[in-house]
This record gives C-alpha cells, sequence and structure tokens, in this order.
C-alpha cells in the first residue's frame, strides 16, 4: 500500500515534470560524431560488455543509453515523442504495441536470419534473450525444509505458517512495471493458481517492486523471504549474491519472457540502429553465443521442449492485455486479489 | 514438274500454329482463372477469420446494471497472427462513444436496424487495410444503440501469398502451354502422316506402275485417292489403246511389207540392169528396215503386256542363252562374225522365259548387226547366290560416252547406228524386261574402247 502510493507520488510527480522517469542515463564514447540513442529496460551494467565491443569497432561513435522502467518506455515514445534510435525492452507486449502501431521501422540484414521465426516479429521486432520468471527464495529462511517445486507447493507452505510470512513476501507491482504485468497476464491467462497465488500474498501483506534487482536484493538483505516473478536471469547473474539467495523455476510451468529490440521509425541513426540490433542477434544467435553475451544461454535456438518452460510468443494476441478495458479490468482484480485491508 | 507447283502454305504448319495459338489463349485463361480464384480465396479466407475475430469479441461483450463491457478474449487477437505477421487494429464503439481500441480507426456507421457483416479495405495509419465490422443493437434507456466492433489488420502477408499464388498460377500456364505445344506439334505431325505416306507411295512407283492405290486411307482423303484412281484408270485405259493400235498398225504393215519383199526379191532375179537391180536392192533393204521396225513394236508392246502382269516360272537361263546362241550362229556366221559363250553351270531364275529370250535376242541381235566383220562377239554368264549377271561384248566401237544414257529410251539411236538397220527399240525391250524382273539394263563401253558391253541383271529368286 505504502509503495503503490509511493509510486502514485512518482508518477504525478512525471506527469507535472512532463518527463518520463529515468533510471541511470550513460554515455558510451564521446558524444562530438554520430550518437546513437538506446532507450532500454536491461541495466546498463549488464549490457556494457556489448555495446564496448560495438563502439571498439566503431571509432567516433557514441552510444548514448538511458535505462528505463518498461512502463516508461510507452510513455517516453507514445506519450512524450522523445525520438530514440533503437528500444531494448523486456517487455514485450509493448514492443508488438509499438510495431503494430507503426512506431518502428523493418530491418533486414545478413544477421536477422539468424533469429528464428519465433523470435522475429515482421522484420520489427527482434528477440535477443530468453529468461524465465523464476521464484526467488532466501537461503537463510528456507535452510532447514523442502523447497517449494510449484505454486501449490508455495500456497501450502505461505498459508501454513502466515505469520511467519507476513510482511516478507514480494512481487512486481503489475500497476508500475510492463514485465511484472506481461508476467502477471500471462500467468493469468495459464493457470487459475495464479489468483489463489496472489490472494495468498495479499493477505500476507505482499511488498510491491518495480524491478528485478530490487527484490534480489531485498531477499539477499532478508527483508524479505520470497519473491515471485522476478528475472532469474538477473538472480542468477548476482553471483555475489549466490550464498544468500535461492532461484527456483516453478515446475508446473515457468513463462519465458524475449528480450526484444525495435528500431524506431524515425530514428536519426538508423543504420547505426541497425548495426547495433545485428550486434546484439549475433552475439546472442551465434552457436555458441559471443564471449561478452550476458545473458544466460543460448537462447535455445528450438523452443524448449516440455511443458514446464512456457516461452511467451510474439505476436498481436500480447496486444489484448494492452486494451484499456482488459487492463482495467485486470489491474482491479490483481488490487482487490493483493491489495486486502 | 513438282518445282513449277505453287504451295499455298503448309497444313502441318497452319495446323501448329492454330494449335499453339489455341493453346496460348487457353493457357492464358488458365492463369486468369486460377489467379482470380485464389485472389478471391485468400480475400474471403482474411474476410471470414477477420469476422470470427471480431465476432469473438462480440460474444465477450457484457451488459450489466446498463454498464457495456467488453472483455477482449486473448484468442481475437492472436487468431489473427495464425494467418500472417501482420499489425492488428480494432476498435469498439457504442453509439458514438469509444468503449476501447484505437481511437481513430475509422469505422462504419451502420444503418439503423442493420446487422451482420461489413467488410472493407481502407488506409489506416499509411497502410492498406481490411476491415470487418459486425453490429449489435443494444437498448439503452429505450434508446436502440448500435455496438460495432471492428478488426482490420494490414495485408502484407496476403499480398506476399498472392505473389507466391500468381507465381504458382503463371507456372501452372506456362507448363500447360509446354505441354500443349508438344501435343500441338505431335497433332499436326501425326494428322498430315496418311497425306505423306499416300504421296510417299505413289511417288515410290515405278513409271510403268499403273495399279490403282488400294491401301486404307482416312475418310477425308477418299476423295481425293478416288479420283487419283479414276485418274491412273483413264491413263492406263489411254496407254494400253495406243499401244494395241501402235501392234496392230505394226501387224498390218508387216504381213504386206512381207510379201512386197517376195515380190522385189522375186524381180530382182528377172532384172539384168545393174542401176534396175541396185535400185530394187535399196527397196529391199528399206522393206527390211521397216520390217523390222513393225516386228519390234511388236515385241515392245508384247513385252509391256507380258511385263504388266508378269507371270514368273523357274528356268535355267544358262540354256536359254545357249539355244538362242546356237540359233543366231548362221546369220553370224554370214559376217564372220565368232559368237563366243562363256558360261559356268547352270543359272536358274524366276521370271518369264519369253521376255528374258526376247531381251537376250534384242541385243546379240544389236552387237551382230554393228560388229564388224571377222570380229568377235563375247556372250557371258555369270553372278552369285542373289544375282545373275549376263553380258554382251562386241567390238563394234562402242558408244559415245555422253548418248550412253539415253539410249534405251524409245526411238533413240547411237550416232554410229547411222547406215544400219534399227528401229531404236532393242535396247529399251531388254531395259523395260530386266525392270519387271527387278534387275536393270547396264551400259558401258569395254575397257580397251574397241567395243560396247551391255550387261543384263537378274535377281536370282
Amino acid at each position: 500500500m505504502r509503495l503503490s502510493a509511493l509510486s502514485l507520488c512518482l508518477t504525478l510527480w512525471a506527469a507535472i515534470a512532463g518527463a518520463f522517469e529515468v533510471e541511470e542515463h550513460a554515455l558510451f564514447g564521446a558524444a562530438d560524431g554520430r550518437v546513437l540513442r538506446i532507450l532500454s529496460t536491461t541495466d546498463t551494467h549488464i549490457l556494457r560488455p556489448l555495446i564496448d565491443s560495438f563502439l571498439d569497432a566503431r571509432p567516433g561513435v557514441a552510444v548514448d543509453y538511458l535505462s528505463v522502467s518498461s512502463a516508461e518506455v510507452m510513455r517516453a515514445i507514445v506519450d512524450e515523442g522523445e525520438r530514440f534510435d533503437l528500444v531494448l525492452s523486456s517487455a514485450m507486449d509493448l514492443q508488438i504495441k509499438l510495431a503494430n502501431d507503426g512506431y518502428t521501422r523493418p530491418h533486414r540484414s545478413a544477421w536477422t536470419p539468424l533469429v528464428p521465426d519465433w523470435g522475429n516479429w515482421r522484420d520489427h521486432v527482434f528477440a535477443f534473450s530468453q529468461e524465465t520468471a523464476s521464484v526467488v527464495l532466501s537461503r537463510a529462511a528456507f535452510a532447514d525444509q523442502d523447497l517449494p517445486r510449484t505454486r501449490q507447493d508455495l500456497i501450502d507452505l505461505l498459508r501454513s505458517d502466515p505469520d511467519r510470512f507476513q510482511g516478507r513476501v514480494g512481487t512486481y507491482d503489475v500497476a508500475v512495471s510492463g514485465l511484472g504485468y506481461l508476467f502477471a497476464t500471462q500467468d493469468a491467462r495459464t493457470a487459475e493458481s495464479y489468483w489463489r497465488l496472489m490472494e495468498v500474498l495479499g493477505g500476507l501483506q505482499v511488498k510491491l517492486y518495480c524491478c528485478s534487482g530490487e527484490m534480489i536484493e531485498a531477499v539477499a538483505e532478508g527483508r524479505i523471504d520470497m519473491a515471485y516473478n522476478v528475472l532469474g536471469s538477473y538472480a542468477r547473474a548476482r553471483t555475489d549474491l549466490a550464498e544468500s539467495i535461492l532461484v527456483i523455476e516453478p515446475e508446473e510451468y515457468t513463462n519465458m519472457m524475449m528480450r526484444t529490440a525495435v528500431i524506431m521509425r524515425d530514428a536519426a541513426e538508423p543504420d547505426l540502429a541497425g548495426a547495433f540490433a545485428d550486434h546484439l542477434i549475433a552475439a546472442a544467435w551465434s552457436d555458441p553465443p559471443a564471449p561478452d553475451y550476458p545473458f544466460p544461454g543460448p537462447p535455445a535456438t528450438d523452443r524448449p521442449e516440455g511443458a514446464s518452460l512456457r516461452p511467451i510468443s510474439l505476436g498481436p494476441g500480447l496486444l489484448v492485455f494492452l486494451d484499456r478495458l482488459k487492463r482495467q479490468r485486470f489491474l482491479e482484480e490483481w488490487r482487490n486479489a493483493v491489495q486486502q485491508e | 514438274m513438282s518445282d513449277r507447283l505453287r504451295s499455298s502454305g503448309s497444313i502441318r504448319r497452319r495446323l501448329t500454329i492454330q494449335l499453339v495459338g489455341s493453346a496460348a489463349v487457353l493457357a492464358a485463361l488458365l492463369f486468369l482463372i486460377v489467379q482470380t480464384f485464389t485472389r478471391e480465396l485468400a480475400e474471403e479466407t482474411h474476410d471470414r477469420i477477420l469476422l470470427a475475430s471480431a465476432t469473438s469479441i462480440m460474444d465477450a461483450v457484457s451488459v450489466r446494471a446498463r454498464e457495456v463491457s467488453v472483455d477482449l478474449p486473448y484468442a481475437a487477437l492472436s487468431m489473427l497472427s495464425n494467418v500472417s505477421d501482420d499489425r492488428v487494429f480494432y476498435r469498439v464503439v457504442l453509439g458514438a462513444e469509444t468503449l476501447t481500441g484505437y481511437d481513430d480507426l475509422p469505422v462504419p456507421r451502420p444503418e439503423p436496424r442493420a446487422i451482420g457483416a461489413m467488410f472493407e479495405t481502407l488506409v489506416y495509419k499509411g497502410e492498406s487495410v481490411r476491415m470487418a465490422t459486425t453490429v449489435r443493437w443494444l437498448s439503452r434507456n429505450g434508446v436502440s444503440t448500435p455496438l460495432t466492433i471492428s478488426v482490420a489488420q494490414t495485408r502484407t502477408g496476403q499480398t506476399e501469398r498472392l505473389a507466391d499464388l500468381t507465381r504458382t498460377a503463371l507456372l501452372l500456364g506456362a507448363g500447360f502451354f509446354a505441354v500443349a505445344v508438344l501435343l500441338a506439334v505431335w497433332t499436326a505431325q501425326s494428322s498430315i502422316r496418311p497425306l505423306r505416306e499416300l504421296a510417299g507411295m505413289v511417288s515410290r512407283r515405278g513409271p510403268t506402275d499403273l495399279r490403282p492405290v488400294t491401301r486404307p486411307v482416312p475418310a477425308e482423303m477418299a476423295p481425293l485417292v478416288r479420283s487419283l484412281n479414276s485418274f491412273i484408270d483413264r491413263l492406263r485405259l489411254s496407254l494400253s489403246r495406243s499401244e494395241d493400235f501402235i501392234a496392230e498398225a505394226a501387224h498390218r504393215v508387216r504381213t504386206p511389207l512381207a510379201t512386197v519383199r517376195t515380190q522385189a526379191e522375186n524381180t530382182l532375179h528377172r532384172i539384168e540392169r545393174p542401176e534396175n537391180r541396185n535400185a530394187l536392192r535399196e527397196m529391199i533393204r528399206a522393206i527390211d528396215e521397216s520390217s523390222r521396225a513393225a516386228g519390234q513394236l511388236l515385241d515392245h508392246a508384247m513385252v509391256s503386256f507380258r511385263a504388266d502382269s508378269l507371270e514368273r516360272t523357274p528356268f535355267d537361263l544358262t540354256d536359254l542363252v545357249a539355244e538362242l546362241v546356237n540359233r543366231l550362229r548362221p546369220v553370224a556366221d554370214l559376217k564372220d562374225i565368232e559368237l563366243f559363250l562363256e558360261i559356268s553351270g547352270p543359272h536358274v531364275m524366276s521370271g518369264d522365259p519369253i521376255l528374258v529370250q526376247n531381251a537376250v535376242r534384242n541385243l546379240l541381235d544389236n552387237a551382230i548387226k554393228y560388229a564388224p566383220e571377222e570380229s568377235r562377239v563375247i556372250v557371258s554368264l555369270a553372278g552369285d547366290a542373289t544375282t545373275h549377271v549376263l553380258c554382251i561384248r562386241d567390238a563394234a566401237g562402242g558408244f559415245h560416252e555422253d548418248e550412253i544414257d539415253g539410249l534405251t529410251e524409245r526411238f533413240v539411236r547411237g550416232r554410229n547406228a547411222e547406215g544400219t538397220v534399227g528401229s531404236g527399240l532393242g535396247l529399251t525391250i531388254a531395259r523395260e524386261v530386266a525392270e519387271a524382273h527387278g534387275g536393270r539394263l547396264d551400259i558401258a563401253n569395254t575397257k580397251d574402247g574397241a567395243g560396247a558391253c551391255v550387261c543384263l541383271h537378274f535377281p536370282s529368286a
């Protein structure tokens, strides 16, 4: 409750200031030459090696890298008409919406055929990673018991000891995070157990977060014991926290998100944007992936077999939960489940 | 003769061009039909799936306490991605109020009470889109208000698929055309084959073959063949009539000539004056020449007749030649000519012995007639398993090389024959007999140039 009030304040502040909220702004290279403007939901330090190798091959080129939350991408592009060359986002639905509504341009190169059909929508949206929506647990809190393997296990565990978990669970604030909303809607599409889990979490005064990074740190620092729908790739990338956290992929199904790149229609440097997209594609889809490819890889070049890993498909179906009424209804339901007084 | 025949074009070429032309028209037609059909089919399929999408949204409309709400089904938009990766737009309008979707998507205003589906193609966000709209009428505060749901999709995928289909249709048309061209060429060839066969058959015939055409021909050619046959018939009739006439004439002339000759001989014994005797001798010589010509004309008529209906019997050529030589030896002796016979063994052939005898006698007559006194005429008979060769060599000085080819024509005589009794039919008769038996007559000069060598070739069987 407190956090959502805070996010409301932030939103209001952003609206008043008339600017989208930037988490981190980094400039790579000297800005007196050509500058590639990237708007991204990926934390700067994760993509840094790829950006460096990109710039090494292109002297005189700079990369202006703005890291934002996925919902801010829409605000920047659609509401404020900001001009960027390339948008990298984990919110697949929003990327599809950008492409569907005509904000992007198609891109074809020698590298694009590397991307499998399911990772390429109309030559506008290109996937460059596949990452899981995982559960992150505190090693300390779960040291002396069986680990939950499914959502049902988790529900049973949380219900069995409400006092212990009161205020010690967390998940995305789906109203704020585009990726959180994507995971939540795909969960809701896939299984009824999602709503039961949300109700249980609501009963435990769940804490809501904007981003995976914050949830991972909250678990690692012992502020909460469990975080649901966290990017598994981020959690595993924090090798410094490996002693204090556990990453679990629920066994009945695990959503897999694709990080995607789109080149903007009004890009000032479309060629550079295309080159950077190719750089990402080459790093991700080469076999084996490039050494500076930061995500757990390789992204399966065939869709993962079996029921447990459930890739979210790129396509207009993702637009459905972005529908105004649908979103309203979903958020209402979600709030009813999560925010119990 | 045929060089002077004016050609009015080739039936085969005309047929081929007409068939290929109609094949081209059919192929073009096929292409157009297939293309139109696939285009309509693709558009219809697209319309159906758009309508299915709009209908599924309509099914998700709920009216609760006058509040109209739409819970967009996930499948409504994801089903469109099954057709192609195209951009998707939708809009839900109640009366004048947009409930959800793309506010600026131009949707049609439904006619009052109109229900069912509407389709249109329009340009939205810079691209051509196909849009399906479905309408439902809701009563709000007693007023009937239309709820329209429109789903639109860009047509890039459809355009690509149509281009594919067009290529396929084009290949289909081209393939059809290629096959049709092959068939056309084949058809043209085979439909003129009977004509070519008839022409070949008639032109392969020997010069004296005047039999009617009896082999079966296609019905269309029957009138032509019938008139050809009747023409041949008239020609044969006319020929045989003229030959009969010649034979009759020769016969009628020969008998009185014999009487005249006898009288002239008798008179020659009675008169004393040398100039009168010389005149009479000239007369007898002229009578001999006429009589011989008449005889050869008769021979020729006989040969023509017998050759037309050749009756073959086996006989020994050796006996025939030996007998003839013996019979002519007295005539040769008059000129001190030695008839020399080179024969080895029997030479049995199948044919008309009377004709063969006639031919050989004519050749021998010629040799004896033209050979100088006290010379030698060699008659040789040789051969192998397939052919008998009868050669007669004389020492009469031979022929002029340039006239050899024409010697066997009727009434043609060599230049060296002047001053000798003869009609010019002897070689003709010999040639016709040889040809009637499937053989031939060769005329040449001997190697030393002293005389002529005339050979008859007969097949053994």
